[in-house]
């Protein structure tokens, strides 16, 4: 039982970095119907900006208050990634807007090779690794060595993480909902020629899109780098895929259904190994990421399409 | 079950109830909370041309995936029959068993709701083209017609095994493939244009192509999916040519829909009205031509597609009378006599007295500031509104008093029951009712 | 007319100032700052140079080009560019071009032996690798190309029929030929497996689950440590023999048998003629799948899925026998790298062998089997040049290490080709049958497949 509860903690925090990752994805998908195959690796940028921001502010500034601290990173982080986002969506795929669809597909496999490969010439391609920021937790039941009980503890970096991926959920959602942005998102989405018609900016408004799912992969690249505490030049791959499998499954196009399979993805991954085998996870994963494009492809939360003839 | 409905001109069956190669009987569709199409039937006779015809969103296309098993209907069965008469016994035994289709004594019946949609084609023998022509676009004419016949070719390619080996049998079947391809080409008019990609036709050689495609398969039903749709009056002539010769030639029966009256009644022999998922008319082209019901679902179009259709405005003239056409806005050919008109008009309004539910009260005619507009309601036009007219009725806030039995007896008196409701005339009266004495204040 | 000069170069200033500044933005955390491994953790380490040659770099040629390409004061080039109409007018390898490659292909081994004795057995071995990816290509194609089912995973096939080989030699000693068809076959049998649950996805889920199911294979292939070795993999696999004789060094080995003097090279010709043979034989079974009722039946499933339904195509049938069939190609070409290289792991079938495969297939263009040719050796061909950049150490310093940039490069050629040319090097499609007169179609109308 006990071990039970960690795991869920465990699953829930891994789930939310899937699914900071996956509404990159979602929104994308949503509104120009591709996979950008590049996301996971603009997730991997977005890690690497966050370490070395968090060693020029800690090393070079002489800056001591973590929650300062983690904040500008975080902002900084999240304000790069951005750019790295417009620029690849600049380069790679508006130029192929309106050409068939394998062309962005490709140009994005490209992307995601080019950013890892960049981000291992400059940077190395040994593991970076950070030692634990944010020690201590919430302990929720104390162990008991008569019965056999473990310690299950929240920690706090779990708290934090939980905590930033609801508050962040929340904002954006608004913004979806709300704002005249999210409005324009919303009917280049349902109809892009109509939407331009009726003058929604399409290429700005998908500009915001990747700018939003890069600044949300930067937080999660963050919260990675916090949480594992090593990252290198090739995170971006299998956490890009799984984050994707999150999208799908949740229904891709819908934000809660992103955050709601990323929750589920990592739940399932946290549970396998630690019933299973550490060792199969990935294959759990994409075994999960099969069975649901095969019997349930509109995902969760996602509208069901309806073959026209 | 069967079905079985009277050509009103003469007391007898008429072919299509005689001889049926295709039976809808109690078909209904559903998607989601959306009712489609609502306990629909007919019969399709054997070497008929049969139309159905309906406003847009009639489900007619709807129909027309059913029956070639692109949508799995909800309800009711699809009987499709190789050689003459209706074959009962063979009906009903392939209805009670587990399987698709039998052989029988006369032929073969299938039960197309219980067939994937390839096995359709390939098996009962029923083509189809589409709305939105969907040509292989990409590949040659000859090359379309050869895919249409792949079932044959794959069969005598020994399931590709022969075929690389280059067997003398493909060869010889290939060969005449092509045959059969040059002979369609021919026939459609496009064999100077057999080495050109599907794609770069033009839209009226398309349609013809996408038929060419179909008779490939050798159907014995062809489904024809607005055929004439776009296509200029020569070219119209001679799809209708085309028509005619593939029922003549080749004793394919087909069914088609059509907005085109035109088309529909120069070459129809049995014509299905559909409104809203229902039938509302089958029969003769003369007959359907005349029934009230579908004039009055035609004049439930808005205005301007009836101006936009010149085939339904001169319907709607023939049917209403001139003097209420023109106020419509509708051009009125000028050899109609006010002779003719009146006697059409006559025809046009059933009796008033053998309505079910109550009919509504009226006022002898408009109050002071003169009669409300009831066109701007959705769903009457100004046919309706003259009806409407006839029995007192003038104003908006009229309508909107109407109560349940009232409104059936007035949806059966404008005779299209059901969509007073469904279109919430009365609902659209309050909110007029309400802007307009909001306007008087 | 002097405005419209000065508005020009004012415009190519500041569109080049802006994309220096947005690298300034994005190296800054890459090429101006370094995060190094040292003693007690991490230390950041400062380049400012490099950045800075950088932003100057980008500037510079950002606007030459605005300058003298994007906003030149020339008319705009309307009708097909001078290379869209080499594409338009590259041969297939049906006519004599074919013949003439073929007769090249078989030629070049003793060419190279004769004129570049030093280095033929680099020379050869890269031919060997770049026609197992023209196979690889060509296997490829027919899923993608032809049937217009976008594949992400093709490299499990490859995989299968690698270790099909490489365990049955090991447990049950077959030999090379023995265990060839089998490796086939198998690949074919597992192409059906994996295809028959997911062919009715469309596009993009399509390809995303054809990934998933490539990397499941390798995971597993990784992780069964007892029957396949894990992350060692399988080594010792034997080489292929030319009707029993080894390539080995004395007698009863093919050089002592033939009377010719010892030489090591015999080994990779002999490679290199396999290979050519698969290649060709892929070559011609595709060709002529593409005249039979099958291969169109694969294209108008391309072009059109729910026509060919309403053909009677069943078309869940059409899309496994490419699976299978592109798959079968695939295993052919991994037991042939099994026995080339003698050993296998999990290493060798990693996502990015499937990119490089689609990739070559769709830079070559989709359907056409002369461009696989083509992009296969450019991009294989390059990417070996690339590791033999030795010399640019002079240039960049000791510590440059060419092989390093080979994949970036790689992934930023994919990125412009296809900006560039988003159709692929051969734009047209070859009829398959005609009645009077051969026609191309242009690209424009040839469909790319479900959902595209």
């Amino acid at each position: 039982m006990e071990y039970f509860v960690q795991q869920l903690i465990n699953g829930l925090t891994l789930g939310s970095i899937y699914g900071l990752i996956a509404i990159g994805y979602t929104m994308v998908y949503g509104i120009i119907g591709m996979i950008n195959f590049a996301h996971g690796d603009i997730f991997m940028i977005g890690s690497f900006i966050a370490l070395t921001m968090f060693l020029v502010l800690t090393s070079v500034l002489g800056f001591t208050f973590l929650p300062v601290v983690l904040l500008i990173v975080l902002i900084v982080a999240m304000l790069f990634t951005s750019a790295w986002g417009w620029t690849v969506e600049r380069l790679a795929y508006r130029p192929l807007r309106g050409s068939f669809r394998l062309a962005p597909l490709i140009t994005a496999i490209g992307m995601s090779i080019l950013l890892q490969n960049f981000v291992r010439v400059t940077q190395g391609a040994r593991v970076k690794p950070l030692p634990p920021q944010i020690q201590g937790g919430i302990t929720l039941f104390e162990g008991n060595a008569e019965t056999g009980a473990i310690v299950v503890q929240l920690s706090y970096m779990q708290l934090i993480i939980i905590v930033t991926t609801v508050v962040l959920m929340t904002i954006f959602s608004l913004i979806i909902a709300k704002t005249p942005l999210g409005r324009s998102q919303r009917a280049c989405e349902q109809d892009r020629r109509m939407a331009a018609l009726l003058g929604v900016n399409v290429d700005r408004t998908i500009s915001l899109t990747f700018l939003m799912g890069a600044a949300l992969a930067a937080v999660a690249g963050l919260m990675f780098l916090l949480l594992y505490g090593v990252i290198d030049f090739y995170i971006g791959f299998l956490a890009g895929i799984k984050a994707f499998t999150a999208a799908v499954l949740g229904g891709i196009g819908s934000l809660p259904g992103a955050m709601l399979g990323g929750l589920l993805i990592g739940l399932i991954e946290v549970f396998w190994s630690g019933y299973f085998t550490v060792e199969y996870k990935d294959v759990a994963a994409f075994s999960i990421l099969a069975i649901v494009l095969i019997f349930l492809p509109s995902g969760l939360l996602g509208r069901p399409e309806v073959e026209k003839v | 079950m069967s079905v079985i409905s009277q050509d009103i001109t003469n007391g007898e069956l008429a072919n299509w109830d005689r001889d049926p190669v295709l039976s809808v009987e109690h078909l209904t569709m559903r998607f989601g909370g959306l009712v489609a199409i609502d306990d629909l039937s007919f019969n399709v006779g054997r070497g008929d041309i049969t139309a159905l015809i309906g406003p847009n969103g009639a489900g007619k296309t709807t129909v027309f995936n059913c029956v070639t098993g692109f949508y799995k209907p909800t309800e009711g069965r699809i009987v499709m029959r190789h050689g003459p008469g209706r074959q009962q016994e063979a009906v009903d035994a392939v209805t009670a068993g587990d399987g698709a289709w039998a052989r029988s004594a006369e032929g073969a019946v299938f039960l197309l709701e219980r067939m994937p949609d390839f096995e359709i084609s390939r098996h009962a023998k029923v083509a189809r083209t589409f709305q939105n022509i969907r040509l292989f676009g990409g590949m040659t004419l000859l090359e379309n017609l050869l895919v249409a016949q792949h079932n044959k070719l794959m069969a005598a390619s020994g399931f590709t095994v022969g075929g690389i080996f280059g067997i003398p049998r493909f060869r010889r079947e290939e060969k005449e493939a092509v045959e059969k391809a040059v002979y369609w080409l021919e026939r459609t008019k496009l064999i100077d244009r057999a080495d050109d990609p599907a794609g770069d036709l033009p839209y009226g050689d398309q349609r013809r192509l996408e038929i060419a495609r179909a008779m490939c398969t050798e159907p014995h039903l062809l489904c024809l999916d607005e055929p004439a749709a776009g296509l200029n009056p020569r070219e119209s002539a001679e799809l209708n040519e085309l028509l005619q010769f593939i029922r003549r030639e080749h004793n394919t029966s087909i069914l088609l829909i059509e907005h085109d009256m035109g088309v529909v009644m120069e070459i129809s022999d049995h014509v299905i009205v559909l409104d809203y998922g229902v039938k509302i008319s089958d029969g003769s082209a003369e007959f359907v031509r005349t029934d009230p019901r579908v004039i009055a679902a035609y004049l439930g179009v808005e205005d301007e597609e009836i101006e936009d259709k010149p085939e339904i405005a001169s319907l709607v003239v023939e049917a209403l009378g001139e003097e209420a056409a023109e106020e419509a806005g509708i051009d009125v050919p000028t050899d109609v006599t006010p002779e003719d008109v009146a006697a059409l008009a006559e025809t046009a309004s059933p009796e008033q007295a053998a309505h079910p539910g109550r009919r509504p009260g009226g006022i002898e005619g408009p109050r002071e500031g003169g009669s409300d507009k009831l066109t701007i309601i959705q769903g009457i036009g100004p046919v309706n509104e003259r009806k409407l007219n006839e029995l007192g009725i003038w104003h908006f806030d009229q309508i909107a008093a109407w109560t349940p039995e009232e409104i059936e007896w007035v949806g059966s008196y404008l005779a299209f029951p059901g969509r007073i409701e469904r279109e919430n005339w009365v609902g659209q009266a309050q909110e007029l009712a309400r802007k307009k004495s909001g306007a008087g204040e | 007319m002097a405005t419209a000069t000065d508005n020009r170069i004012a415009d190519s200033v500041r569109d080049a100032f802006i994309a220096a500044l947005l690298v300034g933005v994005l190296g800054f955390f890459f090429l101006a700052l370094r995060t190094e491994i040292a003693p007690g953790g991490l230390a950041l380490s400062t380049r400012w140079g490099l950045w800075f040659s950088a932003i100057a770099i980008v500037f510079v040629i950002r606007l030459a080009l605005n300058l003298f390409l994007f906003k030149a004061n020339r008319p705009v080039r309307t009708g097909p560019s001078t290379f869209a109409k080499i594409g338009a007018s590259l041969p297939d390898l049906s006519g004599w071009t074919g013949t003439i490659m073929l007769v090249v292909a078989i030629a070049l081994p003793f060419l190279v032996t004769t004129f570049l004795p030093a280095q033929q057995r680099q020379f050869i071995d890269l031919m060997i690798l770049i026609l197992t990816y023209v196979m690889l290509g060509w296997g490829l194609n027919i899923v993608v190309g032809l049937a217009g089912l976008l594949d992400l995973g093709f490299v499990a096939f490859y995989a299968i029929g690698a270790y099909s080989f490489a365990l049955l030699a090991h447990y049950f000693d077959f030999s090379f030929w023995m265990a060839l068809p089998v490796a086939g076959i198998l690949a074919a049998f597992w192409g059906m497996i994996l295809g028959f649950p997911v062919l009715r996805l469309r596009g993009d889920y399509l390809a995303i689950v054809t990934l998933a199911f490539g990397e499941i294979i390798r995971v597993v292939l990784l992780n069964w440590y007892d029957f396949t070795g894990g992350p060692n993999g399988i080594s010792g696999i034997p080489k292929p023999t030319f009707f029993g004789l080894d390539f080995g060094r004395g007698e009863g080995n093919f050089a002592a048998v033939f009377g010719m003097p010892y030489s090591t090279i015999h080994r990779f010709i002999y490679l290199y003629f396999i290979i050519l043979l698969l290649a060709v034989i892929t070559y011609f079974v595709t060709n002529r799948l593409r005249r039979l009722p099958i291969g169109r039946a694969w294209e108008a499933l391309r072009e059109d899925e729910i026509a060919c339904r309403s053909l009677g195509i069943n078309t869940t049938n059409t899309k496994l026998t490419a699976f299978a069939i592109g798959a079968m190609f695939g295993g052919f070409a991994g037991a042939f790298f099994a026995t080339r290289q003698g050993f296998v792991s999990p290493e060798s079938f990693t996502f990015i062998e499937s990119a490089i495969i689609l990739a070559i297939v769709v830079l070559g263009g989709l359907g056409s089997q002369f461009g696989v040719v083509v992009a296969s050796t450019v991009m294989i061909g390059g990417m070996e040049i690339l590791r033999n950049l030795g010399f640019l150490k002079g240039a960049f310093g000791p510590d440059f290490d060419p092989v390093q940039y080979r994949m970036l490069i790689f992934g930023l050629a994919m990125v412009l080709i296809m900006v560039w040319k988003p159709r692929g090097l051969v734009t047209t499609r070859e009829p398959t049958a005609v009645l009077k007169e051969k026609k191309k179609i242009g690209a424009d109308l040839v469909a790319q497949g479900e959902g595209h």
